[in-house]
């Protein structure tokens, strides 16, 4: 890889973290500077990550074997609806949103700090007691009725566990509300002269979409919440049958948050992928704005599809089929961006990096789970697999290899900016490889253990399907493995690792303009706009001769510090 | 709480000011305003889900509202709403008084809203303690009260954020007419909660 | 960006079109299908396991050929060509699956409508009978006698699958009432009176159940015959089909009900008519025969006992056993 040393770029990065205190004091304070904000996230989430794993490994270990003997029916409940909420809750919502988008935005858009650094910072540090107030909930019971806590049983089971699940949940979209208004007006607010939205990074876009969805979702989950928690404490009966109220009221505001909270989880991981694929495939986007406007669509027609998980349950026929409808459209602007993807590699001067081949795995696993999602959209279908294994592999599909590899992506092209060091590239592809065997041996024989009969959420099966479980367990492990490699990397490059220049890539985005890491205030000198986002070989074209991206760089911008 | 927020952030703003001012027709370069409008469209998504479910609810109940609670009293709640409509004009006339500098008028007019919203506060818990109904007696009023009591929520917390503009408009200039985001802000809020109330009252009092 | 359009191409697509079409019908992911219905769902499915097949085979094959074909060459630090798009190549790429959810969206509505999804008959439901109201109990059962005395007139629509457009407006040639508790399913057939927890249909007879729940939320899911349905406490819904093929086939719980919500299982019994009337009748003379003893308790295959077994396993109590062994009239209003 190209490394090579600018002498007064590194000194200049080490004159911005040699002021004042030990560096890493900062990360444990209430720091107001949205790189360090960033980065909080994205430390603090990782660690609620490896929680949510160890869940599900214990999940895995549960269903080994047919009987329920490793954990208690109760707990193995819990496992799985704890599992489901910190990955979701702690770690992929936050991580995606609060991590790259506060580390990214106001660095790609040639702004100084978020519009408003401190709610930045309230909003961060909400994560962390949301989150311990959620595990702490083993103590007492932990919640059982699944991440969606569908009623009535969740207010006739563990009272104690569900509250908490409530509180924290409500904690936590607080702070993903939060958030999203800052990204809003951030994005809208604050870009530098001259960048119009047309010249805006696509994950700005893709921000712009999933902070909208947050904006407008995220409120109805906290009132289903607030009725819920009425319920079971006071004993109302809004979702209670006994006494005139309705669980299916509640279904639907959930999935009025839930379901656009999938693409809250996979929308910045699609910015990011816009952003990582030009950089090594040393191209531009194809299409920018089918891409940008994509996303726009994506969220727009987010809000309308909820009933979709519901087919099964209270919805009437004619509801189903709009439902049904609605949900298929989706399939046209997320298939213009996998296209556009494609577009974008073909015919490249693809570097096979750890970066690029988590990206081109992301548009691999994340195609089988949207292609598994056109499936259960289609209402006949799904009657026969709704709550069952075929949909625990859709979401695994669309959650792990979408969002997950999404985010090992954006890690590994980001690394560098956020420490100043490179990522050992040996170790990123043992770990994308590992990855990527693990994944699919855990997820994808689930898609057969559905369609022939085994139901989701349950301890014991029937022992017909004991092989292919056994599979998935050890595929699990394997993934439980793959996740060593990368942390040991992590670790040790942050500490060890090769220096990295400020722009490692080569890539033409703002955030490259400045030292790695940036400074304070991002950066030293204005930063100028000399190329749209994704103008790679525009230069080779225009000057004719074969100069190299750095020298061109070098030329435009003298002192790219 | 975004008050001081800015401030702080006001050097790393500064660059953007400059930018906006001078790239734009000179607007107002402060952000604050355009995030407690988002603040405000995602508190109107709690509402419009819960009047959703409360529509759903007494859509598919049979014998909505059940004997003897058929009539809700239309006296007090009605003089209620209308106090609570006026003292978004009264508080109108306090946020013109700033623009033109007008501090003791900022004081009185924000002080006759917060006078109107304590009675409008006071107003619902007498009704609360007069109603035939509690809150578990049964669905229309469970979702009476929580409603109302959402509601009543957000005007004590408006009726704080006046009462904060007050406290703060001791210090002579610490509003004018350049500066009075907070006034701004309660105002904003004030009239959410106005609006709210509006669409509250159709669908629990009117319908 | 070129489209190559030689004979390589061709012969791609064609082989590309030839292995979707085959795994489309040699996939063998779906279990038996027992009924009809459950043989559209599948033509169904096999449609759209030929079409995601072949996405999937483009989608990872230009993954594939360009990690190959286009990787960095060492040495080589130029960029690629400035391509930034090819309008009709993206209008060509939204309409193509534009166009294939049209198609997948028409035909998942047709097979929707002709498994009687669509059934206005169903519509009568008649839901919202008040529950019975206990204090210091969290969920009560409703009372049988407590719907009688209060008729009340339902507003929503009918959930789950009628009839078939064939057979709509008539009455089911068997309808059998279908109640789901923590943790079992109880099986009532009105016409008769017996309560079982397994069901037992005849083979080509249409069947109609009506579903309901005691506590919570349960699925009742018949995966061989690709039906499913929630159980909802107080809100009817139906499932209304023709068994083709004679044999056993599991019913399953699908929706989380509690701790044992994974052994919520039981069994189908499809049966030539003559076999199911012997069992109804066997199954009449147990239980008038528990009249006739006028003991309070049941039979030795009375649902209650069934359960009483395996009560402390499941933890139901005594209360909740009390309400399902079946009134002495025989006819649970369920
Ligand atoms: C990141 C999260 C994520 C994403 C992006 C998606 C994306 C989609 N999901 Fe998924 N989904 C979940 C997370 C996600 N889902 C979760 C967590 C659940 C379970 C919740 C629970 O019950 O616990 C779930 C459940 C779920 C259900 C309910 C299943 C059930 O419970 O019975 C449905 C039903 O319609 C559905 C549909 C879809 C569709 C149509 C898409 C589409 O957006 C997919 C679009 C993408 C493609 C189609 C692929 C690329 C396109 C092309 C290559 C173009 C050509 C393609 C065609 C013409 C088909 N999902
Ligand atoms: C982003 C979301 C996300 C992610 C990343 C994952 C990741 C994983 N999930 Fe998760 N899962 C969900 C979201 C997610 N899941 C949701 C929403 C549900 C539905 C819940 C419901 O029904 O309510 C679900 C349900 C679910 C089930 C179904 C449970 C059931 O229905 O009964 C299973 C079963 O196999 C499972 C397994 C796994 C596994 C093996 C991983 C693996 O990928 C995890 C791998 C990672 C690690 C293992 C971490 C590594 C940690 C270390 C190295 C530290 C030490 C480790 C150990 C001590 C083992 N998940
Ligand atoms: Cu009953 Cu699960
Ligand atoms: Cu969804």
């Amino acid at each position: 890889m190209a490394q090579t040393q600018v002498p007064p770029e590194a000194a200049k990065a080490a004159h911005a973290t040699g002021n004042g205190g030990p560096e890493w004091r900062k990360y444990i304070s209430f720091s107001t500077d949205h790189k360090v904000i960033g980065i909080q996230y994205l430390v603090t989430t990782f660690l609620f990550f490896l929680v949510g794993g160890a869940l599900a490994t214990a999940v895995r270990t549960e269903l080994a074997t047919p009987q329920a003997d490793f954990v208690s029916r109760e707990l193995y409940n819990s496992l799985f609806t704890v599992h489901a909420t910190v990955m979701i809750f702690l770690w992929i919502v936050p991580a995606g949103t609060g991590g790259f988008g506060n580390y990214l935005i106001p660095l790609m858009i040639g702004a100084r700090d978020m519009a408003f650094p401190k709610l930045n910072a309230v909003a961060f540090w909400m994560i962390p007691p949301g989150g311990i107030l959620l595990l702490s909930s083993f103590f007492v019971g932990a919640p059982g009725a699944g991440w969606t806590s569908y009623p009535p049983l969740s207010i006739v089971s563990g009272k104690a566990g569900e509250m908490i699940w409530i509180l924290s949940v409500l904690i936590l979209g607080t702070s993903s509300i939060l958030g999203a208004i800052n990204f809003l007006v951030t994005i809208i607010k604050m870009r530098m002269p001259g960048m119009g939205y047309n010249q805006m990074p696509l994950f700005c876009w893709a921000m712009m979409s999933a902070s909208a969805l947050i904006l407008l979702s995220t409120p109805v989950l906290a009132g289903a919440l607030i009725l819920l928690s009425f319920d079971l404490i006071v004993g109302t009966t809004f979702f209670n049958p006994t006494g005139g109220g309705d669980p299916i009221v509640y279904q639907h505001m959930f999935w009025f948050y839930s379901h656009p909270a999938v693409y809250i989880m996979i929308l910045p991981m699609f910015g990011m992928i816009s952003e990582i694929l030009p950089v090594h495939a040393r191209k531009p986007i194809f299409g920018y704005k089918a891409i940008a406007y994509s996303s726009l669509a994506i969220s727009f027609l987010g809000l309308i599809v909820w009933a979709h998980h519901m087919f099964t349950s209270g919805t009437p026929a004619w509801l189903r089929m709009f439902f049904m409808i609605t949900t298929m459209i989706i399939a046209v602007p997320t298939g213009i961006k996998v296209f556009s993807w494609l577009a974008t590699l073909w015919g490249g001067k693809l570097r096979l990096n750890s970066a690029l081949l988590f990206g081109m795995g992301f548009v691999s696993m994340f195609v089988i789970g949207g292609l598994s999602g056109i499936m259960v959209a289609s209402v006949p279908f799904d009657i026969h697999v709704h709550d069952t294994y075929f949909v625990v592999a859709h979401l695994h599909y669309v959650l792990f290899g979408g969002s997950m590899f999404g985010i090992y992506s954006g890690l590994y092209h980001w690394f560098p900016k956020m420490t100043g060091r490179m990522l050992n590239e040996t170790w990123g592809k043992i770990h994308f490889v590992l990855t990527l065997v693990g994944f699919n041996m855990c997820f994808l024989p689930m898609h057969w253990l559905g369609l022939q009969g085994m139901p989701r959420r349950v301890a014991e099966y029937d022992p017909e399907f004991a092989t292919i479980n056994l599979v998935c367990t050890i595929g699990s492990y394997i993934l439980a493995v793959s996740t060593i490699p990368f942390i040991i990397n992590a670790v040790w490059s942050w500490i060890y690792g090769t220096k990295a220049t400020g722009n490692p890539w080569q890539a033409l985005t703002l955030e490259w303009q400045t030292a790695s890491p940036p400074p304070v205030e991002n950066f030293y000198d204005e930063p100028v706009l000399w190329s749209g986002p994704y103008d790679y070989g525009t230069d080779l074209l225009q000057s004719g001769e074969d100069k190299s991206v750095e020298e061109l760089l070098a030329e435009v911008n003298a002192n790219p510090g | 709480m975004q008050g001081s927020t800015v401030d702080s952030g006001q050097t790393a703003l500064n660059y953007q000011t400059e930018a906006i001012a001078s790239g734009h027709h000179g607007e107002h370069p402060d952000h604050r305003i355009f995030g407690v409008i988002m603040f405000l469209i995602a508190e109107s998504m709690i509402f419009l889900g819960l009047f959703a479910a409360y529509l759903t609810f007494k859509l598919n109940t049979p014998d909505w509202r059940p004997e003897g609670e058929s009539e809700l009293e239309l006296l007090l709640p009605g003089i209620n709403t209308l106090i609570l409509i006026a003292s978004s004009f009264v508080l109108h006339q306090g946020d013109s008084a700033i623009k033109k500098n007008n501090q003791a008028g900022l004081r009185i007019w924000f002080g006759a809203t917060a006078l109107m919203g304590a009675v409008f506060l006071c107003g619902q818990i007498y009704e609360y303690f007069h109603l035939p109904f509690g809150l578990k007696s049964n669905l229309f009023a469970s979702t009476f009260y929580v409603l109302t009591g959402f509601h009543g929520l957000h005007v004590l917390f408006g009726l704080l954020l006046i009462l904060g503009v007050l406290w703060r408009s001791r210090k002579a200039d610490h509003y004018n007419s350049e500066h009075h985001f907070g006034v701004e802000a309660a105002e904003l809020y004030w009239h959410f909660v106005d609006v709210v109330w509006i669409v509250l009252f159709t669908l629990l009092y009117l319908l | 960006m070129n489209i190559p359009s030689n004979i390589t191409t061709l012969i791609a697509g064609i082989v590309l079109t030839l292995v979707s079409l085959w795994v489309g019908q040699n996939h063998g992911l779906l279990p038996v299908a027992a009924s009809e219905e459950a043989g559209r769902v599948d033509g169904l499915f096999n449609t759209m396991m030929t079409i995601a097949t072949g996405l999937f085979l483009i989608v990872q094959g230009v993954l594939i050929y360009s990690a190959v074909r286009f990787r960095q060459r060492p040495g080589d630090n130029t960029d690629g060509p400035p391509i930034r798009g090819n309008i009709p190549l993206e209008i060509v790429w939204t309409a193509i699956p534009a166009t294939i959810i049209l198609v997948i969206g028409v035909y998942s509505f047709d097979v929707y409508s002709s498994m009687g999804g669509l059934d206005p008959m169903a519509s009568h439901d008649h839901r919202a009978q008040e529950m019975a109201h206990q204090p210091g109990s969290a969920i009560a059962a409703p009372l049988p006698g407590t719907e009688a005395a209060k008729p009340a007139q339902s507003k929503q629509v009918a959930l789950g699958v009628g009839a078939s457009p064939g057979t709509q407006g008539q009455a089911a040639d068997l309808s059998v009432n279908v109640m789901g508790l923590q943790f079992a399913w109880i099986f009532t057939y009105p016409d008769s009176g017996v309560t079982t927890s397994e069901l037992h249909i005849p083979v080509g007879k249409e069947v109609q159940l009506n579903i309901t729940a005691q506590d919570v939320l349960h699925a009742f899911w018949l995966p061989q015959f690709r039906l499913k349905q929630d159980a909802i406490p107080g809100r009817p819904s139906e499932l209304r089909f023709r068994a083709q093929k004679v044999g056993e086939y599991p019913i399953v719980c699908a929706e989380l009900c509690g701790s044992y919500h994974g052994a919520m299982k039981s069994q189908i019994f499809v049966e030539s008519p003559e076999d199911f009337d012997a069992w109804l009748q066997s199954q009449i003379a147990a239980n008038s025969d528990n009249l006739q003893q006028a003991v309070a308790y049941g039979s030795e295959r009375s649902e209650a006992d069934y359960l009483a077994a395996r009560a402390p396993e499941l933890g139901i109590d005594a209360n909740t056993l009390g309400q399902v062994r079946p009134p002495a009239a025989g006819h649970h209003a369920i």
